[in-house]
C-alpha cells in the first residue's frame, strides 16, 4: 500500500512540497495513534484532578490521543446504587451522549467504570433504544490500567515516568483492589502487572488485600459503625503490609482510605495508580 | 411465625461492633470456615469448581421455573412410598399441621434436627404451648436452645458464642463442671441428649433437598444427629421450604459436591440420610408415619418476581456469610430473624416485607463476595439494588420506604450533576461553604449532619480550586502538563 501511495505522491519541488512530503511519510510509515476518550469521573474532576492529569500524562507517554468530552459529569453510580433509577438514567444518557463516537473510553476508575460497563445494561433492561447503545458503549469501556495492558500492551517501561537525573528512589507500594474493579470489571492482574514491572516501586503484599474497604459510596454515611470496622482493618493491613505508599484504582476507596490516614497523621502517602506510574508526581 | 426484630438493624449492629466477645467467635469462625472453602475449591481446581456450580445453576433455574410440576411429581412419589404430605401456605397453617399431628397421635417428647424453617416458623414455641418437651439435638442448635437464643449462622447457629460462653453455659444449665474441653462439652451434650432420642415419639427435621423423581428428603449433617431423629421416634415430620425440590437423584450428585465444601470446606459431608416414606413391611426399624410439611410463607412472592427469583435458588450452605465484610462484623443476631447475612438480606425482606426490613438491603458495600463465594452463582448484589430501587421508586406506597431527606439528596445531586456547568457552580458553592470549616484543605470536624458521620473517623477533602475540567481547558487541551 505505501509503494502504491508514493507513487501517486507529487514531484519534488521546493522547500514547501518538502515539508509536506516528509509529514505525509512519517504519517504512512506509522500506525494511526491510538484515540482514547477520557472518563475522567466526577470525584476526580471535583476533589482530585490532579489525578486525572496524570493519567493524561501517561496515556500520552504511551502515545495515546487522549480527549476529553466536556459534556460529562456523573456516571449516575451513586443514584443507581440508591434505588434512584430515574434520576440515575438521566445521567446516563448524558453520559452515552458525552461518549458517542469514542474509539475507546478510559475511566480511572473500576467503580465508575462498572457503571458503564456493567449497570448500564440493567438501567436501560426496559428500553432497547438506550440498551443499544450501552451495549455499544460496553465494549469500548477500558479502566485505565486495563487499557494499558489490554489494548496497549504495555508493561511499564513507556508508561513510568523518565527520572529527570538518574533512577529514582525505590517506594513500597500496598496494592488495594478495589471491589467493583476486581468483581465487576473483573481486573485483577493488570494494576499489579504494571506496579510490579515499575522500576521505581517495590510492590508490597497487602494482608486481606480483597477485603472491601468500608466505603461503599453512601454505606460509609449510612452505617458509619460498621464502615469504620471495616476501616480499621483495612488501615491495620497496611500498616502491616510496611508500605510508605497506597494505591488503588478507585479514588472513592482511596477518599476513604486516605481520610483515615490523614485523621490518624500515618507516614503512608495514598495516590490514585495513575500518580505513581507517573512518578509519584501530580 | 418467629419474631421478626428486622427493625432494629441499626441499634443491634452498634451494639454488635462493641461486643468483644463476638468479634473474637466472628473472627475464628469466618475465617476458618472461608480458609477451607477456598482449599476445597483449590483441590478440585477452579475450572472444575466453576462447571460444577454451572450445571448447579441449571439444575436450580430449571426447577424453579417449573416448580409446580415438580413439587406435584415430589407429592406423587411421596405418598406412592407411603408418606403424607402437606402444602402449607405461611406459618400460621404450616404450625397447625404441626401441632396436630403431634395432638392426634399423643406425642409428649421431640427431638430435632436442625432446621431452619423451623426457625422461621417459630414451631418450637408452638409445640412447647401445647405441653410437648422439644429438644434440639444439634450441638449448635442444643446450645442456642439452652441459651434461649436464635441461630446467628444458617450452618452454624452457635457461631456467635465463644467456647468460654459455652463452657458457661453449661455449667449453669445442666449442673456439670466447667469445662472448656471441647471433646468433654461434646460428651456433656451427647449423654444429656442420647435419652432424648429414645424418649422421643416424634422426630422433626428439615430437609437439604427434595427429590422429586423418588420422593426422598434428603438431610446432610456432621453429627449423625439427624439419623437419629428420622428413624427412632415412630413419626418423622420433614419440614421444608417449597424451593428445596430438585428433580432427581442425579441432579442430587452434584450438589453434594458442591455443599459441604461451600459450607465447611468438606470433599463430603459425614452423615447423608435419605428418606423415602416410613418403615415398609419388611424394615426392621424406621418410623411408622412420615410427614413431609412443605412451605411457602412469602416464598410464592419471591418466585412471582423475577428480579428476586434466583433468591430460590439458595442452598444455604453460608459461605456467603463466611465471606461478606459486614455479617462478619455484626453476626447473623443484628439482622433481626432467622435469614442473615447477604442472602438473609434478599430473603428476608422478601418474606417479611420489605417495609419491614429498610436497612438490609442498604447495609451492604456491594463489594460482591458473596456471588463469587456462591456455589448456585447467586447475583446478590443484583438483587440487593432491586430492593433499593423498590424502596426508592416502587409504585407500591407500602415498598416505598426511602426518606424525604435521602430522596431531596438525590435530587439535588442529580440536579447539580445535570450539567457542567451546574457542576461547576455546586463546587464553587461547595468550596465557599467548606472554607471555614477546613484545616489545609481538609475538613476534620464539623457537627453538619450526614458530612459528620464521615468526618467521625475520617477526614473529608473540599472541592479543589481547579477542577480537572478546568486544567484540561487551560493546559492539558493545548498539549501541555
Amino acid at each position: 500500500m505505501i509503494q502504491d501511495e508514493r507513487v501517486v505522491l507529487p514531484e519534488w519541488g521546493g522547500s514547501a512540497n518538502l515539508a509536506r512530503r516528509f509529514a505525509r511519510e512519517i504519517a504512512l510509515s506509522q500506525p494511526p495513534p491510538i484515540r482514547a476518550s477520557l472518563f475522567v469521573t466526577c470525584i476526580i474532576d471535583q476533589l482530585y484532578p490532579e489525578v486525572g492529569v496524570s493519567v493524561v500524562r501517561v496515556l500520552r507517554r504511551c502515545g495515546v490521543e487522549v480527549d476529553f468530552p466536556e459534556g460529562q459529569t456523573c456516571c449516575g453510580q451513586p443514584l443507581y446504587n440508591s434505588g434512584f433509577t430515574q434520576e440515575a438514567r438521566k445521567l446516563a444518557v448524558r453520559t452515552l451522549d458525552a461518549l458517542d463516537g469514542s474509539q475507546y473510553v478510559v475511566v480511572p476508575s473500576g467503580s465508575c467504570g462498572a457503571m458503564l460497563r456493567v449497570f448500564y445494561e440493567d438501567l436501560f433492561a426496559d428500553d432497547p433504544v438506550m440498551l443499544e447503545r450501552a451495549e455499544a458503549l460496553r465494549d469500548r469501556v477500558y479502566e485505565f490500567t486495563e487499557f494499558l495492558t489490554e489494548v496497549l500492551g504495555v508493561d511499564t517501561s513507556p508508561v513510568e515516568r523518565p527520572a529527570a537525573d538518574g533512577p529514582a528512589a525505590t517506594r513500597t507500594v500496598a496494592y488495594h483492589p478495589s471491589c467493583h474493579l476486581l468483581r465487576e470489571m473483573r481486573v485483577r492482574e493488570a494494576p499489579q502487572q504494571l506496579l510490579n514491572n515499575a522500576v521505581s516501586v517495590e510492590l508490597v503484599d497487602l494482608p486481606d488485600a480483597e477485603q472491601c474497604c468500608g466505603f461503599g459510596g453512601t454505606f460509609a454515611v449510612k452505617y458509619p459503625h460498621i464502615s469504620e470496622e471495616m476501616l480499621a482493618d483495612k488501615l491495620a493491613s497496611i500498616r502491616q503490609s510496611g508500605a510508605d505508599t497506597v494505591t488503588a484504582c478507585d479514588m472513592g476507596c482511596l477518599m476513604h482510605i486516605g481520610g483515615a490516614i490523614s485523621r490518624q497523621n500515618l507516614p503512608v502517602s495514598v495516590q490514585h495508580i495513575a500518580q505513581v506510574l507517573d512518578g509519584g508526581e501530580g | 411465625m418467629a419474631e421478626v426484630a428486622t427493625r432494629e438493624f441499626v441499634a443491634a449492629s452498634q451494639a454488635a461492633v462493641r461486643d468483644e466477645q463476638l468479634r473474637q467467635a466472628l473472627r475464628r469462625a469466618g475465617s476458618g470456615f472461608d480458609g477451607t472453602r477456598r482449599e476445597a475449591i483449590a483441590e478440585v481446581t477452579e475450572d472444575v469448581w466453576e462447571d460444577w456450580r454451572q450445571q448447579a445453576r441449571s439444575i436450580k433455574e430449571h426447577t424453579i421455573a417449573h416448580l409446580d410440576y415438580y413439587l406435584a411429581m415430589l407429592e406423587r412419589n411421596v405418598q406412592a412410598a407411603g408418606g403424607q404430605v402437606h402444602f402449607a401456605r405461611d406459618a400460621a397453617q404450616a404450625n397447625a399441621i404441626v401441632s396436630e399431628i403431634a395432638r392426634q397421635q399423643g406425642v409428649r417428647t421431640v427431638t430435632k434436627s436442625k432446621s431452619m424453617v423451623s426457625e422461621e416458623l417459630g414451631l418450637n414455641h408452638v409445640l412447647e404451648e401445647q405441653g410437648v418437651d422439644v429438644f434440639e439435638t444439634d450441638l449448635g442448635e442444643y446450645i442456642i436452645q439452652l441459651a434461649e437464643e436464635t441461630p446467628s449462622h444458617l450452618v452454624a447457629p452457635a457461631l456467635h458464642k465463644t467456647r468460654g460462653q459455652v463452657a458457661q453455659l453449661f455449667a449453669e444449665q445442666l449442673g456439670v463442671p466447667y469445662s472448656e474441653d471441647i471433646e468433654e462439652m461434646a460428651r456433656i451434650a451427647r449423654v444429656a441428649l442420647r435419652q432424648k432420642f429414645l424418649e422421643a415419639d416424634m422426630g422433626i427435621s428439615g430437609a437439604n433437598f427434595l427429590v422429586a423423581e423418588t420422593g426422598s428428603l434428603v438431610i446432610i449433617t456432621n453429627e449423625g444427629n439427624g439419623r437419629l431423629c428420622t428413624s427412632a421416634p415412630r413419626i418423622h415430620v420433614g419440614l421444608a421450604g417449597m424451593e428445596k425440590v430438585i428433580p432427581s437423584l442425579q441432579d442430587l450428585a452434584v450438589f453434594l459436591r458442591l455443599l459441604p465444601r461451600s459450607a465447611t470446606g468438606q470433599r463430603i459431608t459425614s452423615y447423608m440420610s435419605m428418606v423415602t416414606g416410613p418403615r415398609r413391611a419388611d424394615d426392621e426399624d424406621g418410623p411408622e408415619e412420615f410427614h413431609l410439611v412443605i412451605v411457602d410463607n412469602g416464598r410464592s412472592r419471591l418466585l412471582r418476581d423475577p428480579a428476586l427469583r434466583e433468591s430460590l435458588y439458595c442452598i444455604r450452605c453460608g459461605a456467603c456469610l463466611n465471606v461478606c465484610p459486614i455479617y462478619q462484623r455484626v453476626g447473623g443476631h443484628a439482622y433481626g430473624w432467622v435469614y442473615p447475612g447477604p442472602i438473609g438480606s434478599i430473603v428476608t425482606p422478601g418474606l417479611v416485607g420489605v417495609a419491614q426490613a429498610k436497612d438490609l438491603p442498604n447495609a451492604s458495600t456491594l463489594c460482591g463476595a458473596c456471588r463469587d463465594a456462591c456455589p448456585v452463582q447467586i447475583n446478590i448484589p443484583r438483587m440487593l439494588l432491586h430492593l433499593r430501587h423498590q424502596q426508592a421508586e416502587s409504585d407500591d406506597t407500602n415498598q416505598r420506604t426511602v426518606s424525604d431527606t435521602d430522596k431531596a439528596l438525590a435530587q439535588g445531586f442529580a440536579t447539580v450533576m445535570s450539567s457542567p456547568w451546574l457542576l461547576r457552580l455546586g463546587r464553587l458553592v461547595g468550596r465557599a461553604l467548606s472554607a471555614p470549616l477546613a484545616r489545609s484543605g481538609k475538613i476534620r470536624q464539623t457537627r453538619l449532619p450526614l458530612v459528620s458521620r464521615w468526618t467521625r473517623a475520617r477526614d473529608l477533602p473540599v472541592p479543589a480550586e481547579r477542577s480537572f475540567r478546568d486544567r484540561w481547558r487551560d493546559e492539558l487541551s493545548k498539549g501541555g502538563n
